[in-house]
């Protein structure tokens, strides 16, 4: 069997005239999260559909727990849990009706299931609306149980499609809370997200993918390698400080300094020592500061640098320092 | 959410669990999905009147506007009247009832859900219009109840008439997968509602359900002949109140055999392949 909790190879999924996935290699090791990064449309969900046995293909293979998605398919819904993009839930029923009836699919016995489903409900803070029916609730309430759903069956294999879509900061955090207590406990999880800082802060690996093809594939941090080493950003809370600001930064790195539409400068920098040089440097000129740090480009400067934006620019060669500051304005 | 207590222990609920026999199973999760079904149209049990009221609409309207003429007293038309209009009961809720619902669970996400669950592909739609079946008789039960207000009673005894309900709501399970196999063709609700319009004035009212056969116009004799409601109508008739059967009731099994082994297939077969 193979030691992947899933894999995708050079899968190719078509629409009529449209190419949603050209050819897409995912793939996990149990007990990890992959983090699939891309722009809309770029193929994300259908790819989490393919391995849910949601969609067929037109060429390439899909396993999950070493089991095909499509000759297998049943042993793999029994593997799997989903929480698509949309919500799957039926809006007439509860929340509790809801997931127990998805216990009760999945062959738990009526106390079981409803037990089961009380203690998700608890886990998402839903106990309070747990007898109303579904229809009742807000956004995040259904983003929450449809969460919960997924994981009624205790799968070895999550699909989250950008599960934090709709959900307040503080929801989101319980969220990321989930996915680490699945990984804790040995499940995988596969998660598409427009967030790169969830993906940052979650996924072991990270595919980035657009018009269905993976451009990028690695750590979070052998990806932020890709666009170069650390920087300072420095937000005066003057504005009219700005200028002054600049010319500390370039006189201390050496850089031009990159400014943003919201009033950062941005400077790459070759070592961290240059951040107390800089403070020094403000102090002594009493440039009050509203934001000042030191750290490795985001995720979004990667996906900046890599899929160029708007528009296919993902074939441009190795990114400069500047696509740091680009990505930001 | 409350604080992390890794609840998940490793060993999963369902995967390999020695997988228990496949029908039995089936069966399993259809009953589940008729509970849904179920607790639904408690819930919302308006729209389940429709497969009384209009049968019981007509009953009321036949009977005084015909009874007179055709059977010389509204009582003697009544008995001739009624089996026919609790066969209409049972078919009109299946007609109107399945194959919307299916329609419209397969827009909505829950579709995803159920087919992402290891359950037979089957296991929806049988639990939708076993639904039905309880639904029917509910229809049927009231329209008995309408019926006794009225004045009918059961001519035979009391297995003679279990034998009726048997074979209308046997009838009505079968038709339903006609309607369930357009509802899973077809994407639009307005157009299963429509389609299921329009074929009731000729299944339900094209028979031998206000008039025997042989009184009709040539024309609507004809199709009234071969139309599998008439024979349910008359069967159902020879097992309330006596008339012979002739046949009818072997016709009315086979027919339901035939609808069933031909649309309960294609139904599946559409309903799997929609992705
Ligand atoms: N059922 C469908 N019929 C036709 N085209 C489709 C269908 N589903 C997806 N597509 C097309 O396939 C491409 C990839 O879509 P997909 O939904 O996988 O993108 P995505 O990465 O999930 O985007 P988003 O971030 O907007 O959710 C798009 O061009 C989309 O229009
Ligand atoms: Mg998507």
């Amino acid at each position: 069997m193979d030691d992947h909790a899933f894999r995708t190879e050079g899968l190719v999924k078509r629409f009529g005239r449209t190419t949603a996935l050209a050819g897409v290699d995912l793939h996990a090791r149990h007990g990890t999260v992959l983090g699939v990064l891309g722009p809309n449309g770029a193929g994300k969900t259908t790819a989490i559909r393919v391995l849910a046995t949601l969609t067929g293909f037109d060429a390439g293979t899909a396993r999950v727990g070493g089991l095909d998605v499509v000759r297998d398919a049943d042993r793999v819904r029994r593997l799997i849990g989903l929480t698509g993009q949309y919500a799957t839930l039926d809006e007439e029923l509860t929340g509790l009706g809801n997931l127990v009836l998805i216990g009760r699919l999945l062959d738990l016995r009526k106390p079981d299931a409803v037990r089961r489903a009380k203690e998700l409900l608890d886990r998402f803070g839903l106990e309070d609306a747990a007898r109303r029916p579904v229809a009742t609730y807000s956004g995040g309430m259904r983003r929450r149980l449809d969460l919960a759903a997924s994981l009624v069956g205790r799968p070895r294999v999550v699909f989250l499609d950008e599960p934090s879509v709709g959900l307040d900061p503080g929801r989101r955090e319980d969220l990321w809370r989930v996915v680490r207590e699945l990984t804790a406990d040995g499940a995988s999880v596969l998660l598409t997200t427009q967030y790169l800082e969830e993906a940052d802060a979650l996924a072991d690996s990270i595919a980035v993918i657009d018009h269905g093809r993976v451009i990028a594939h690695g750590t979070p941090s052998e990806l932020k390698r890709i666009v170069g080493g650390q920087a300072i950003a420095a937000r005066p809370r003057d504005p009219h400080r700005l200028g002054d600001a600049a010319r500390i930064l370039t006189a201390v790195s050496g850089h031009g300094a990159e400014r943003t539409s919201t009033h950062e400068l941005v400077v790459p920098v070759d070592d961290d020592r240059s951040l107390f040089e800089v403070a020094r440097r403000f102090e002594e000129q009493g440039i009050a500061l509203a934001e000042f740090s030191l750290r490795l480009p985001g995720l979004d400067e990667v996906f900046l640098a890599l899929t160029g934006g708007d528009n296919g620019a993902s074939d441009r060669g190795a990114p400069t320092d500047t696509a740091t500051a680009r990505s930001r304005a | 959410m409350t604080p992390a207590t890794p609840t998940a222990t490793p060993a999963p609920a369902t995967a390999d669990a020695a997988a228990p026999r496949r029908p039995a199973r089936l069966l399993r999760h259809s009953l589940v999905l008729t509970g849904r079904s179920l607790a639904k149209s408690a819930r919302n049990p308006g729209a389940m009147l429709n497969g009384v009221l209009t049968p019981a609409l007509f009953l009321v309207l036949f009977t005084f506007l015909f009874g007179g003429s055709v059977a010389g007293s509204t009582d003697a038309y009544l008995l001739y009247l009624f089996p026919g209009i609790a066969v209409m009961g049972a078919g009109l809720s299946g007609m109107l009832s399945s194959g919307l619902a299916i329609n419209i669970d397969m827009k909505k996400g829950v579709f995803d859900r159920f087919r992402s669950l290891p359950i037979g592909r089957s296991a929806p739609l049988l639990g939708s219009i076993l639904a039905d079946v309880v639904r029917y008789a509910v229809a049927v039960a009231l329209l008995f109840g309408i019926g006794y207000l009225m004045g009918f009673r059961v001519q035979t005894d009391a297995a003679s008439a279990l034998g009726a309900v048997a074979l209308m709501l046997g009838f009505g399970f079968c038709l339903s997968w006609v309607t369930v196999f357009l509802g899973v063709l077809v994407r639009d609700e307005n157009a299963v509602m429509g389609f299921a319009f329009i074929a009731f004035i000729p299944l339900m009212l094209g028979t031998s359900l206000a008039a025997p056969v042989d009184t009709l116009p040539g024309w609507l004799q004809a199709w009234a002949g071969v139309n599998p409601a008439t024979h349910a109508m008359d069967a159902a008739r020879a097992l309330l109140t006596g008339t012979p059967a002739d046949g009818s009731i072997i016709r009315t099994l086979v027919w339901s055999a035939a609808l069933l082994a031909v649309f309960c297939p294609l139904a599946v077969a559409a309903y799997a392949r929609r992705r």
